[in-house]
């Protein structure tokens, strides 16, 4: 019996399956659900860890004491995590070591579009790479095998289409794993130069025998369909490939991608006329294949027709690919797309005979793909914004008031930076809001040190453990009087309600030690510290103004719950408009809140939707805005 | 080829349970013992965003999403997105949509306003779309939130799987509390399009 799954349950799945029992991640989309899958395992200590450099050090760290252990991120956490990566590469492990990376071509939800892959070359480590979520589970199970075979840490790369997207799977029993006891091995562990430079040696062997596995391995396949093309794929872009192509190509299908199955890629190649490298972001696996010669005699695209940028799906791929058939099967050879540009635009019908065919033209799905486009209709667009019982909302309206740089950071408030608040100037990466609100401080000072700007760093409360803490120090440290914000809505929102050091509970929901933001930020060395309850525009506006009446850095935390979190949720009457009071201004609707709409001339708040937190009713200048039951309204 | 898939995008607001009605349909060719694949983007669903999921269903299926053109079926949980989809629908293609109004943030702050002519510009573009009034319908069960499962009972009859074939799946993905309302909503859902 099948049952279905997303890539990351199979995943946690497969690490389950093989026994692992522990497992370490921060939180980051599309990865959050491999840990919160986890925690349903009661063999498996799961944790949230702070940041996922302290998660990949806790994971090695329990792979060298015995265990089998996970450690999750998403593509950008790794750059996080990158040092203890290429240390453990020199380490190896001691009970089997995984590493999930959930790459994120298309950017649903990141701030660039890295391909990790090239993290497995760097740092000298396997990579796997599952194309669904029967091979997210299968391989999950293998790479822990390989792991201790190997004596190193296997980097899993998933992206959003498989982590997110489920197919049918099936399961097998957990076995348990028993690694040899823990001994202290000074030669392998302590990596001090004199250890470090023989290890080296010992990685670079240990690379040459998986080469040699990853030539035999049963991850890595070969299709055979028409050799008149060879397909060279990994990971989701097979499927799109097999969409498209069909039994009308051959595939060398990639689950272990690096090392580079040399022999394997050259005996295939050697068996088809021409060879065509489908992959989504960067040449990965072209520049292993070009590096095998064999251009002269088997022609070889990659990336000169598929898309660099952005996710690919099957009709870009049915586009990209057009003109290539269509000269290979005698027609004029159409020049190279450009990869950033990918066709919408449909193909010349003569290029249509090329697909499949060689020879028939294309029907059924593959003409739906090549049809030309249909234009989309116009419409409105739906972007994301804040929640009505929102905290971050008042924050924002103030801010976006005042003549300030603000240093933004990710989370659900970087919606702060659209209109109507348009209260935004940077979002870098997780926890940069703090430094590089103080480097641009420092900038403003050397340039105006008469009249300098002030810059207003905004951090969600996950945000500032993860990495917001060091940046602050640096402020303290080197007095650079950049105001931080610390939005502390008590979890971590944006990845959809995970716990973090600060809300009081574990991942598995168990009570925890509670972080004290103010005791911590005064430890820090910062001594103007206010708390606010971010709903009081007032006390907002007057934090704000007290911290800029002082040149040192300082800290507001902003303390109110996520509208979505129902543990610390208040139950409050919703606002109702007066309107004979309204002067029909419209200045609420600068709040932008989803319960407040427009009809005809009238603003109506729709009372199944207002939390009733009454920050619409505080930009009311006329007392039109009454919760109801409530005496008064606008306080200004 | 793949042709013999079956390719049907669910597209809504989110908080409309766009997630879980896929979550239904994705299970029906499952039973089936057919191949399916299912895919989400989870983000910023929660926050007023649009929320869009494709099911595909076949012997074989291979790419996990539908591409613009490629769609049998789109089911739209709200009007304009019934719009914003539309390009993703084959020439043969059909629209199952709900007439619910739920203006995005531009029309919020006054930006923008609420097109008035999508049924009749969809019309004019010769799809097949098919307008129901699945919130009311809800509503008149006692909740608005059953408005996935009224929609989902008024698409069902536009595919072959039998009638307690969609019983099971929602009784398989639907929390047991939740489930009398919810077969109620599927029944209702399907007196409006059976024929």
């Amino acid at each position: 019996m099948k049952t279905l799954m997303s890539g990351n349950e199979a995943v946690a799945r497969g690490a389950w399956e093989a026994g692992v029992r522990f497992a370490s991640a921060y939180p980051g989309t599309p990865s959050t659900e491999i840990l919160e899958n986890m925690a349903t395992y009661r063999e498996v200590r799961s944790q949230w860890s702070v940041n996922e450099k302290t998660a990949l050090e806790a994971a090695l760290g329990a792979s060298l004491g015995g265990v089998r252990t996970l450690c999750a991120m998403k593509h950008v956490g790794l750059n996080v995590a990158a040092d203890p990566l290429f240390s453990s590469s020199y380490t190896g492990v001691n009970a089997g070591l995984v590493i999930v990376t959930a790459d994120d071509p298309g950017c649903h939800s990141s701030q660039n579009e890295q391909d990790n892959r090239y993290y497995a070359q760097a740092a000298k480590l396997p990579l796997i790479e599952p194309s669904d979520s029967q091979e997210a589970l299968d391989f999950t199970r293998m790479a822990f095998e390989l792991s201790e075979e190997y004596d190193t840490p296997v980097l899993l790369r998933v992206t959003t289409r498989i982590a997110h997207g489920k197919s049918p799977v099936t399961t097998w029993e957990r076995a348990e794993a028993t690694a040899p006891a823990y001994e202290r091995a000074m030669t392998k562990h302590v990596l001090v130069p004199a250890v470090a430079r023989p290890r080296h040696t010992a990685v670079e062997e240990r690379l040459a025998r998986l080469q040699a596995y990853a030539e035999s391995s049963p991850m890595n396949r070969i299709e055979w369909g028409s050799t008149r093309l060879g397909v060279i794929s990994s990971g989701v872009a097979y499927q799109y490939a097999r969409e498209v192509l069909g039994d009308n190509a051959s595939y060398l299908k990639l689950g272990m991608s690096f090392p580079f199955p040399a022999a394997l890629a050259r005996s295939f190649i050697s068996q088809v006329e021409q060879v065509i490298i489908i992959e989504e972001l960067e040449p990965f696996l072209e520049q292993a294949v070009r590096a095998l010669g064999m251009g002269d005699e088997h022609p070889i695209v990659g990336k000169s027709l598929i898309p660099r940028t952005g996710e690919l799906d099957s009709r870009t791929v049915a586009l990209s690919l057009a003109p290539a058939l269509a000269a290979a099967n005698g027609r004029p050879a159409v020049a190279d797309r450009t990869p950033a540009n990918p066709p919408t635009d449909g193909v010349d019908p003569e290029a249509l005979g090329a697909f499949g065919t060689f020879g028939t033209p294309a029907t059924g799905e593959l003409a739906s793909l090549l049809a030309p486009g249909r234009t989309a209709e116009q419409a409105v667009g739906r972007p994301p914004m804040f929640c009505a019982g929102c905290p971050h909302r008042g924050v924002f309206y103030e801010l976006g008031r005042l003549p300030v740089m603000v240093s933004g950071d990710i989370g659900c408030y970087a919606l702060g930076a659209m209109p109507p608040f348009s209260a935004m100037d940077t979002c870098i990466d997780m926890g940069a809001s703090i430094a590089a609100g103080l480097g641009f401080q420092t900038a403003l000072d050397i340039l105006k040190p008469d009249k300098p700007k002030r810059t207003v760093a905004v951090i969600g409360d996950s945000t500032f453990f993860h990495s917001g803490m060091t940046g602050l120090l640096d402020a303290a440290y080197n007095d650079v009087g950049v105001i931080t914000i610390i939005l502390d809505n008590r979890i971590t929102a944006m990845t959809g309600h995970q716990e973090n050091p600060g809300s009081g509970f574990t991942l598995s929901g168990t009570p925890a030690r509670e972080a004290q933001l103010e005791a911590l930020v005064r430890a820090l060395g910062i001594e103007l510290v206010q708390t606010v309850d971010p709903f009081g525009l007032a006390q907002v506006r007057e934090a704000i103004a007290v911290a800029m009446g002082s040149p040192c850095p300082s800290v507001i935390i902003a303390r109110g719950p996520c509208a979505l979190l129902k543990r610390l949720a208040v139950r409050r009457p919703a606002c109702q408009v007066d309107q004979d009071t309204c002067r029909k201004c419209k200045a609420c609707l600068r709040v932008a809140c989803p319960a407040l709409y427009v009809e005809g001339e009238n603003v109506q708040i729709d009372a199944e939707t207002c939390a009733g937190c009454g920050v619409c009713s505080q930009v009311c200048r006329f007392g039109a805005i009454k919760q109801a039951g409530a005496a008064e309204g606008g306080e200004e | 080829m793949m042709s013999d898939t079956t390719n049907v995008m669910l597209v809504g607001v989110g908080g409309q349970g766009t997630i879980l009605a896929s979550r239904v349909l994705a299970q029906l060719p499952l039973d089936a013992g057919l191949d399916v694949k299912m895919s989400e983007v989870h983000g910023m669903a929660q926050r007023g965003g649009s929320v869009t999921t494709h099911v595909r269903f076949g012997q074989r299926v291979a790419a996990p999403t539908i591409s613009p053109g490629q769609a049998h079926f789109v089911l739209a949980f709200e009007c304009m997105e019934a719009a914003r989809h539309a390009h993703y629908l084959r020439e043969d293609g059909v629209i199952v949509a709900n007439t619910r109004r739920i203006p995005s943030l531009p029309i919020l702050i006054g930006r923008e306003t609420y097109p008035d002519d999508i049924e009749s510009r969809l019309a004019a573009r010769g799809a097949d779309a098919h307008w129901l009034d699945a919130s009311g319908v809800a509503a008149d069960l006692g909740n608005v939130r059953a408005e996935n499962t009224v929609l989902l009972g008024a698409f069902s009859t536009f595919l072959a799987f039998p009638e307690d074939a969609w019983t099971q799946a929602l009784r398989t993905v639907i929390p047991a509390k939740h489930i009398e309302l919810n077969l109620a909503a599927f029944a209702a859902g399907r007196r409006l399009t059976q024929r």
